[in-house]
């Protein structure tokens, strides 16, 4: 027992009063101090609680509330009858929100168990993490869970922190390849994009993964994407949302309905046969673009959740440019569908007559020249060719001779009239302009003075001309309503307003001019000398249209074309615009075949395919709108 | 003074002229009933705030309360104790407690990186919680055996019993039961009559040394790990999260609270550690200053009635280790709630009574014991 009897000596000495009264003393003093230490404990908490009461409250209101964002739903997208081309599908979305997983190479290890994770969704979504995000923003993974992944991922939910499954509306084009080019496609929004967002845009998408890429969708984004909402959220400390507080609904995108006619367009791409071309199809009364057509196409699903690697490879990679909107950016030699635009600006400006004649020899030379300009008939069209001659037969020697009197400095105004070389300002972006030349473009261009050589080019469509299916379309329509131009338009509706369009001026030509002109352009079609009889077999309807070939290689002198010897892609362009009927001209056409050769052979049907389908069509909806006036539905 | 062969369990008063009225039902049962009362409204608010801080689970309030039923049979037996045998053994409990804590070091178990507690196949417990209670009876028994005040050399012995078990507890580590075993310590060695110019001269020591101690004897990282443990909030992911969240907690609780089981903080897990360490963030988000102010009287009450227990007792060996009891039960108190609040480092020391945890609970339990024992300690007839 060390310590009791260590000091047992002195026990005798303890003074007992004292002792107690020096122990009592001390306890006195350690009940002072747990008083002191009380009242510096209330005071404290009347700190806390009282004086910074305000403080504390809104910091634990800003920990447990958030304001997300809610997406508006896109608008949809119609064609002319309301055939649904673009929608919004709902499905499950498989995403990450990195900030709360402890362990993201573990968690994608775990996840790659439950739910199927390719190769492309991975590389996307680490495409996606590097790319500038919000914080707490969720990256997706894995788009359009089936029920079981769903079921899987919920059961191992305790697991898998971080790990979302958002119920999301992805745009889904039922018809696929069929509009891509036209209606285009949403993507995610790319790292360009988000830099160039100011605060409002920033604000905007803040909800949202995609935004308008190309075509309609990007054009009328902002009509389409509607007014961002938002919501105030009760969330706990893992950032689960527990309750919605408060609510700002959003406000949906505005529906677009289209010009465009599904089956139209069906029959335009049946037309082609799978050769690559454009045909543009265009309401000669208001410029609405009724069929838009670029072969090949693809799929714009594709690129809706972001693209794999191999398929966009495939598409960018591939000589047949399926990502190519031919019907805006490609360019081609208009070629001979430009005469009856010189032939009204010829009778107008008095250059050449209803009975002006010339001689073909099958050629043309410039006076002190020994070069032949070759008609493309090898001996010549005859002694007496006149306008109307030149137009049906495509007399290239006729044209020759006016381009030379006429002059490259009264030439260029005639086809600026009617839009070449100048964007048409249709709804799609990326348009390109073509090219109409000019001595000044020469001059800037190439660095040298205006040849009369290129005159002669020039009023055949080749040489430095380039044209854009959608102008094609443009000046056919020009053509077919006498000079009044109008501005293409793809979207009818954005909402329920009638989009519109800019005014353009009018090629003003007399009456008897047109109806010279256009009397040809009918005989191309309907006579037998016409260089498009073979579409007028069998038709109801008149038209009036011209054939064009483009040379895509130059022929030298003398030099004979010879298809066998060509490569493929060498080949000429076929071409040909027409519009129908003749005498109440409604819809005008355009169509472009690459490498097809004869306008006349390759690309008058298409054109005459589109009309027979076009004016059925007409036939059925009148039809019915006199069914439903007789059985008094419509008001 | 010590009778050999006396029993460890006291007789029952059997002639009744010790007393001046007749035997009371409490004196019979060894318990004091306003201490009691004390303990058991602690112990049902607790329970009440337990079960909100941890997320509605009957399961923890069930074990809380076989916590409590082992805690108040606990303190009961002690309570039927002979002090006088506690006295006489004093240093063998010391004794085994600071063997324990050495095998602890040796082949204790424990988690995250703390080596705690002993295994003994069926149950685990903390030898660390012994020394809570051999260190004051120690010192307490060691002093009443000695002429107060105390002498220098009887000082630095004391010293020295208090912190040998106190540089094992820290070495697991567990800083916040060796601050209060050393506490527990240094009361008694202050109730004992440890002169005041020690202790100013110890103060003013400390503050002269630390000055040299900081600029050249400690390293960056350790000067590091001091500015984080005085200001917490500096590291605002690390432990800084805990303390800025619990002061949100309860400082948005206000007045009146934002009612029972409605703390934004504490339900919805922005509060770590809510049902143990920081379950006084959930009393004071849910209840308000009002249930504060309430816990607090709570408090006042047991540990004024234990004081007054203290000072009324029948010789120098109970008053030193009554006192010490009660007031290191202040020191828990004040320690928890101070830390909590942000007005004390962070030193991981539950609130007594109220959070979860069988261990201190009980060690808890068993100094009650004690002090119910010295408060119906038979008034011997000294010599």
């Amino acid at each position: 027992m060390p310590f009791p009897d260590i000091d047992n000596d002195h026990r005798h000495l303890k003074d007992i009063k004292t002792e107690t009264r020096l122990v009592c003393s001390r306890i006195t003093v350690g009940f002072a101090v747990v008083v002191f230490l009380f009242a510096v404990l209330i005071f404290r908490f009347y700190d806390l609680q009282i004086l910074d009461y305000e403080v504390y409250a809104t910091r634990a209101d800003s920990n447990r509330i958030q304001v997300q964002p809610v997406p508006p739903n896109r608008g949809l997208i119609f064609d002319r009858n309301g055939v649904l081309l673009a929608e919004n599908r709902p499905s499950y979305t498989l995403s990450i929100v990195k900030e709360r997983t402890p362990d993201l190479e573990k968690t994608l290890k775990a996840l790659a168990e439950l739910v199927e994770v390719g190769e492309d969704d991975l590389s996307n979504f680490y495409k996606g993490l590097k790319q500038r995000r919000r914080p707490y923003e969720s990256v997706p993974l894995r788009y359009h869970l089936t029920e079981n992944e769903i079921a899987r991922i919920a059961v191992n939910e305790y697991a898998l922190e971080g790990v979302e499954v958002e119920a999301q509306l992805v745009r889904y084009y039922p018809h696929g390849e069929l509009f891509a080019h036209t209606i285009g496609y949403v993507g995610r929004i790319n790292e360009r994009e988000l830099a160039s967002f100011d605060e409002v845009a920033y604000r905007r998408y803040s909800g949202t993964h995609t935004i308008g890429k190309i075509g309609i969708e990007k054009y009328y984004e902002d009509e389409l994407f509607g007014e961002v909402g938002s919501q105030h959220v009760e969330v706990n400390a893992h950032g689960r949302v527990l309750r919605t507080l408060e609510r700002i609904d959003p406000s949906p995108g505005k529906d677009l309905h289209l010009y465009l006619d599904i089956e139209l367009q069906k029959t335009a791409v049946d037309a082609m046969e799978g050769r690559r071309g454009a045909v543009v199809a265009i309401e000669v009364a208001t410029g609405g673009v009724l069929a838009l057509v670029s072969t090949p196409s693809f799929d714009p699903n594709l690129f809706v959740t972001g693209i794999s690697y191999q398929n966009y490879k495939e598409l960018n990679e591939s000589p047949d440019l399926p990502l190519l909107n031919r019907t805006i950016q490609g360019q081609y030699p208009p070629g001979s569908t430009l005469k009856p635009m010189f032939g009204v600006g010829g009778l107008e400006s008095g250059i050449v007559t209803p009975q002006w004649r010339i001689r073909d020899p099958g050629f043309y030379r410039l006076e002190n020249s020994d070069r032949r300009y070759r008609d493309w008939k090898r001996y010549g069209h005859g002694n007496q060719v006149d306008l109307r001659q030149a137009i049906v037969e495509s007399c290239d020697t006729y044209f020759y001779d006016l381009s030379v009197r006429m002059g490259v400095d009264r030439m260029h105004p005639l086809g600026a009239a009617f839009g070449l070389g100048e964007r048409t300002g249709v709804d799609i972006p990326s348009e390109r302009a073509g090219n109409w030349p000019s001595r000044m473009w020469k001059k800037a261009v190439r660095g040298m003075s205006w040849f009369p050589g290129d005159s002669l080019n020039m009023s055949i469509g080749q040489g430095d001309v380039l044209a854009t299916p959608m102008q094609l379309g443009v000046l056919t329509a020009g053509l077919a309503a006498r000079g009044v131009m109008h501005e293409p338009r793809v979207v009818e509706f954005v909402g329920d307003k009638r989009t519109v369009t800019p005014p353009r001026a009018t090629f003003k030509a007399r009456e008897e001019h047109w109806d010279y002109v256009i009397s040809a352009m009918e005989a191309v079609v309907h006579s037998p000398r016409g260089t498009a009889k073979i579409s007028a077999k069998d038709a109801t309807f008149h038209m009036a249209g011209k054939t064009g070939t483009a040379q895509v290689v130059g022929i030298a002198q003398d030099a004979v074309y010879d298809r066998d010897k060509v490569h493929e892609r060498n080949r000429d362009h076929a071409l040909f615009i027409a519009f129908a009927p003749v005498e109440n001209p409604q819809v005008a056409v355009a169509v472009v075949i690459e490498n097809g050769e004869h306008g006349s052979s390759a690309a008058s049907p298409v054109a005459r395919k589109v009309f027979d389908t076009w004016f059925a069509r007409e036939a059925e909806r009148q039809a019915k709108s006199e069914q439903e006036a007789m059985l008094g539905l419509t008001p | 003074m010590i009778q050999k062969g006396q029993d460890f369990v006291r007789r029952l008063p059997d002639s009744g002229h010790h007393f001046k009225s007749a035997t009371s039902i409490w004196r019979m049962i060894h318990l004091d009933p306003w201490l009691l009362l004390g303990l058991l409204f602690i112990s049902i608010y607790g329970l009440v705030v337990l079960y909100s801080a941890s997320g509605h689970s009957q399961f923890m309030v069930k074990r809380q309360l076989v916590f409590f039923a082992l805690g108040y049979a606990a303190m009961f037996t002690v309570a039927q104790f002979n002090l006088m045998f506690i006295e006489r053994f004093s240093f063998w409990f010391y004794l085994v407690g600071v063997v324990l804590l050495v095998l602890v070091l040796i082949i204790g178990v424990g988690a995250k990186g703390a080596q705690r507690w002993l295994s003994l196949g069926f149950i685990r417990f903390q030898p660390s919680e012994i020394l809570k209670l051999a260190v004051p009876i120690c010192v307490a028994a060691f002093f009443s055996a000695r002429i107060l005040p105390p002498r220098f050399t009887h000082v630095l012995v004391a010293i020295g019993f208090i912190l040998f078990p106190a540089v094992l507890i820290i070495k697991q580590p567990d800083l916040g039961t060796a601050i209060l075993v050393t506490a527990s310590g240094l009361i008694g060695l202050f109730l004992a009559g440890l002169p005041w110019r020690y202790i100013v001269g110890t103060v003013v020591i400390i503050a002269v040394a630390s000055w040299p101690m900081w600029h050249y004897v400690m390293h960056d990282y350790q000067k590091q790990r001091v500015l984080t443990l005085l200001d917490p909030e500096a590291d605002k992911l690390g432990s800084g999260w805990n303390i800025i969240q619990s002061k949100t907690a309860i400082g948005s609780g206000g007045w009146e609270g934002k009612g029972w089981m409605k703390g934004t903080q504490s339900q919805l897990d922005f509060l770590p550690e809510s049902h143990t360490d920081f379950i006084i963030a959930v009393l004071a988000e849910e209840f308000g200053m009002v249930g504060v102010l309430v816990l607090m009287v709570g408090y006042f009450f047991i540990i004024s009635r234990g004081l007054w227990i203290a000072a009324k007792a029948q010789r120098t060996f109970s008053r030193i280790l009554a006192g010490s009891i009660m007031l290191t039960f202040m020191v828990y108190v004040f320690v928890n709630i101070g830390m909590v609040s942000g007005l004390l480092p962070i030193v991981g020391v539950p609130l007594p009574m109220i959070s979860l945890g069988g261990t201190s609970l009980i060690s808890l339990m068993l100094g009650f014991g004690l002090v119910m024992a010295i408060a119906t300690e038979r008034k011997r007839v000294t010599v």
